[in-house]
């Protein structure tokens, strides 16, 4: 089936998946903005707790997704990878630490003798949900600002100095923070993975107090969020783009390349919309109709997140453009023509994309299976269950 | 900004690669035994109904959740590694190394953190039943991961299923069935996983133990021990036979590993297996120095072992750096074998081949197609030796042979100690007499921390003897890294080591903990 298609088609086919799966980590990124939230929602150590375990019963969902997304890039794309995680260094070290602590903080946290104090362990979480998202935000941002490295596959014919990507600039990833786009964005997902995390908790908690000061921060959270991610856009698509042209493979600057492909890609473009307007109904539904216990905004606000998300990666990625441009020397830049795996890979790697629907359906059914009843203090306080 | 690789930047690498794999492999092998021991445990308690068991149950699964949660945190910083220090790596083999790495994010991360996640919380919320196929689908996933990171483990000690593409300047996957289905990878998921298994059951012993030497949980700790020293017995047999596959896969194409294991430097028919040694530290490659101060060997078992042919020749250190015999390859006539060659003629062969990469790569860019042509036929026949090139003395092929020794000669002495206390468990369990057996009971409890001994000093024969390739004969570690400086690297490992080593500490004190709590409430806090 997928041996007929042509090495492009493949190419196309598997930046779909990488999109789709950053858009899903980006949703599930809830987890992160709620962890930034324990003690502004929670004033009670029970209320904290509730607030605890509510995230801490999908935060394996986040962390896997991250997993897997890294694992496809490298399987998909791997120049992307060699280049960006290797030369990068310092951004990407400091983004898995901060998920190295979260791992722990959850199962840890409360259980007697955990030798560092719950304490140390919510500040943990608050770390990985500030570090984690902006920083991701920072580094995605990249792929539409460029960053300073260089590619010559000839290097590995110097045997003093045979290494094929190097980076060019002296920070090693951690420069990503100098421009202002790219912090920027990175606020904005900060934001809104708060405000993702409110809406969750509206949707799954049934307690009054968390309620009313969820709806409090709600606001709080969507006002940043909203006036970063319109100065991103408005920005992207003002901006100078990274564009391929498709005979050479010659990458050149092109003027308002990222508006321009939402033009010509019209699909992209009626997800993106769709997307905002999703993510914004999700906000303002709540909102506006406050009730402190059948929140549904997480239903729209997710979905949405999900397909601008995805539309943002198409517009980084298709088109003839280059989704991880380099600043330093153009033709460096890594399109999804010069970066991806062979036709063979991409083919079996394709057959393994099946098993993605039946994933989600287990999920699915699973998550559901969980979340069939709101999470109370009285459950919390059950003996015998399972409480972080 | 860096123009030269700095070499203490690639000791530096290999050591934060070293440190955050002996975390990771202090707590996974645990969860790949302990998942399947706890869905034992629950399916008697769902075909008896008798609460006990689900109160066992319970017990052994909060010691997983704590074990698997730290398992996670030191997994995705080995996965991230890849790219982070050995970029030229990634670029190299990623065609082939990255698939893996995807699908076991696909098919078995998803299948274990989901099936967790009702493992945990759903006692209250899905049926007995769902809550079984819940624990069981989670232990599955758990060894679905191990199977595709030891796929590509093994790929990289036995690189097979791929060609090299001198366009793209990497190794490109020919055949997905190949790698999978190598020998070599067959045998270490094959030894892995039952590695964990021992791993757990020992683990469900010793702590059993201490309970029944306290006389707490008796019912608890007499029924533990005998579903882990059951589980145990038929686990670590297999241990051994597939420890002896393994065996036999180096003996065909890493001998130098092989060598280092047995310290063996002059090869020999016949050659015997080292069941005790202590080697010479003078002795070093050509030199002549006896290797060993003192040793028992059992004649001709290391042929055995490792050709299936008690006369077959077994190279030593000193054979394979001079070259000049022949291999004992199965299933080829002996006149068909070709003498090897020398590590020297190996290296010049190596640089032949990526001389040859270079003037492909110079004259396809110009057009002359004549001259790519020549390269490009120049590479093939060198590429075998590839790696050799970065190289630049013969030496630098040996590994730490004491090192490699050592570990090797204390899992093997370990792991039939294993096998031996799971049938004296047993024995005494079925007499109805284990309980009176205080010297067995702490035994038992004192073997946990030689079951991880012999487990890292497993994982230590496997990546120290292979240096200094990360993929054998093609890349070495040196042509591997990233261009980053050592002071980055040194940097991260010694916030890796802090951070591990503190969480190491909490995650010891929370189960000893738990354990003192002990099954009656649960365990909870």
């Amino acid at each position: 089936m997928f041996e007929t298609l042509s090495l492009l088609t493949l190419q196309h086919y598997w930046w779909i998946i990488i999109s789709l799966l950053a858009s899903f980590l980006v949703f599930l990124m809830f987890v992160q903005g709620g962890q930034t939230l324990i003690y502004t929602l929670g004033k009670t150590e029970p209320e904290r707790t509730i607030i605890v375990n509510t995230l801490g019963r999908k935060w394996e969902f986040t962390f896997t997704t991250l997993v897997t997304f890294g694992g496809a890039f490298f399987a998909s794309f791997p120049l992307f990878y060699s280049t960006s995680f290797g030369g990068a260094y310092w951004v990407w070290m400091v983004i898995l630490f901060s998920f190295v602590i979260q791992a722990v903080a959850y199962e840890f946290r409360t259980k007697p003798n955990n030798f560092l104090g719950q304490r140390t362990f919510e500040i943990f979480l608050f770390i990985n949900g500030a570090l984690g998202t902006i920083l991701i935000g920072a580094v995605v941002s990249t792929f539409f600002t460029g960053s300073e490295f260089s590619v010559n596959k000839l290097n590995l014919t110097d045997i003093v100095s045979p290494v094929i990507s190097r980076w060019e600039g002296p920070a090693h990833g951690m420069e990503v923070v100098l421009n202002w786009r790219n912090v920027d964005l990175g606020l904005a997902i900060f934001f809104l993975a708060r405000v993702l995390g409110i809406l969750y908790i509206l949707n799954s908690v049934d307690h009054e107090a968390i309620a009313r000061r969820s709806h409090k921060q709600l606001w709080v959270n969507a006002i940043p969020f909203l006036v970063f991610f319109l100065a991103y856009v408005i920005a992207l698509m003002l901006s100078k783009g990274f564009a391929v042209a498709p005979a050479a493979g010659k990458i050149f600057m092109e003027p308002f390349k990222y508006w321009h492909n939402l033009m010509e890609m019209p699909v992209v473009a009626i997800l993106f919309v769709m997307g905002v307007l999703l993510v914004l109904f999700g906000i303002f539904q709540p909102l506006l109709n406050f009730k402190a216990c059948c929140s549904k905004g997480i239903w729209y606000a997710g979905p949405g997140t999900v397909l601008t998300v995805f539309s943002l990666f198409l517009l980084a990625g298709f088109n003839h453009t280059a989704y991880y441009p380099s600043t330093y020397d153009l033709q460096s830049s890594l399109t999804i023509m010069n970066s991806s795996s062979s036709h063979y890979t991409l083919t079996a790697m394709s057959y393994v994309s099946l098993l993605v629907p039946f994933v989600l359906a287990y999920i699915v059914y699973a998550w559901r299976s969980i979340n069939r009843k709101k999470i109370t203090e009285e459950e919390m306080e059950e003996g015998g269950g399972h409480t972080y | 900004m860096i123009d030269q690789i700095d070499l203490s930047m690639v000791d530096w690498a290999r050591a934060q690669f070293a440190l955050t794999a002996i975390y990771h492999w202090l707590f996974v092998p645990l969860t790949l035994g302990l998942s399947f021991i706890v869905a034992i445990m629950e399916t008697i308690y769902v075909r008896t109904g008798n609460p006990e068991w689900k109160k066992i149950t319970k017990f052994w699964m909060i010691l997983f959740g704590i074990n698997f949660a730290i398992g996670i945190a030191t997994g995705i910083i080995l996965e991230f590694q890849f790219g982070t220090n050995w970029s030229n790596y990634s670029w190299f083999v990623g065609d082939i190394f990255g698939a893996p790495l995807a699908i076991e994010g696909i098919m078995a991360f998803f299948l274990e953190s989901t099936f967790i996640a009702i493992m945990f919380f759903g006692w209250n919320k899905v049926s007995k039943g769902f809550h079984l196929t819940a624990s069981w689908l989670t232990a599955i996933g758990a060894n679905f991961s191990a199977l595709w990171i030891l796929v590509a483990n093994a790929w990289m000690q036995h690189p097979i299923g791929m060609e090299f593409n001198p366009d793209t300047a990497r190794n490109e996957m020919v055949n997905f069935w190949e790698i999978i289905f190598s020998p070599m990878a067959v045998n270490k998921f094959l030894h892995t996983i039952s590695n964990g298994y021992v791993i757990a059951s020992i683990f469900v012993i010793g702590i059993s133990a201490w309970f029944l030497l306290h006389k707490r949980h008796v019912l608890t700790a007499k029924r533990s021990i005998l579903i882990a020293a059951i589980f145990g017995i038929i686990t670590s047999i297999f241990l051994a036979f597939t420890g002896d596959g393994s065996a036999y896969t180096i003996a065909q194409k890493q001998p130098m590993k092989l060598a280092a294991m047995e310290g063996l430097y002059e090869g020999e028919s016949g050659a015997g297996l080292v069941a005790f040694g202590i080697l010479n530290p003078s002795k070093k490659p050509g030199n002549d120095e006896d290797p060993f101060l003192m040793k028992i060997e059992v004649p001709q078992l290391l042929s055995i072992l490792g050709y299936r042919d008690a006369n077959a020749f077994v190279p030593g250190v000193d054979d394979i750096i001079n070259g000049g015999y022949k291999p004992w390859f199965e299933n080829i006539q002996e006149e068909e074998k070709e003498m090897t060659y020398s590590v020297a003629q190996k290296i010049e062969r190596g640089k032949l081949a990526i001389s040859a990469l270079r003037d492909y790569k110079t004259a396809s860019k110009a057009g002359d197609t004549i001259m790519a042509k020549i390269s490009r036929d120049q590479l093939e026949v060198n590429f075998a030796y590839f790696g050799y090139g970065y190289l630049n003395k013969p030496e630098s092929v040996v590994p730490n042979v004491q090192l490699t020794f050592y570990s090797f000669h204390l899992m093997v002495i370990l792991g039939l100690y294993f096998i031996l206390l799971f049938i004296v468990v047993l024995y005494f369990l079925s007499r109805g007499t284990l309980e009176k057996q205080r010297w067995l009971l702490w035994l038992s409890l004192w073997t946990i921390p030689l079951v991880y001994l012999a487990s890292q000093a497993g994982w230590v024969v496997a990546e120290v003897g292979r240096q200094p390739w990360v993929i054998q004969d093609l890349l070495p570690t040196i042509a591997a890294v990233s261009m980053i400086s050592s002071s980055s690297v040194k940097i991260t490992f010694w916030i890796f080591a802090g951070i591990f080593t503190a969480l190491l500490i909490a995650e010891v004190m929370i189960m000893v903990r738990q354990i003192k709590i002990g099954p009656k409430d649960g365990g909870q806090k």
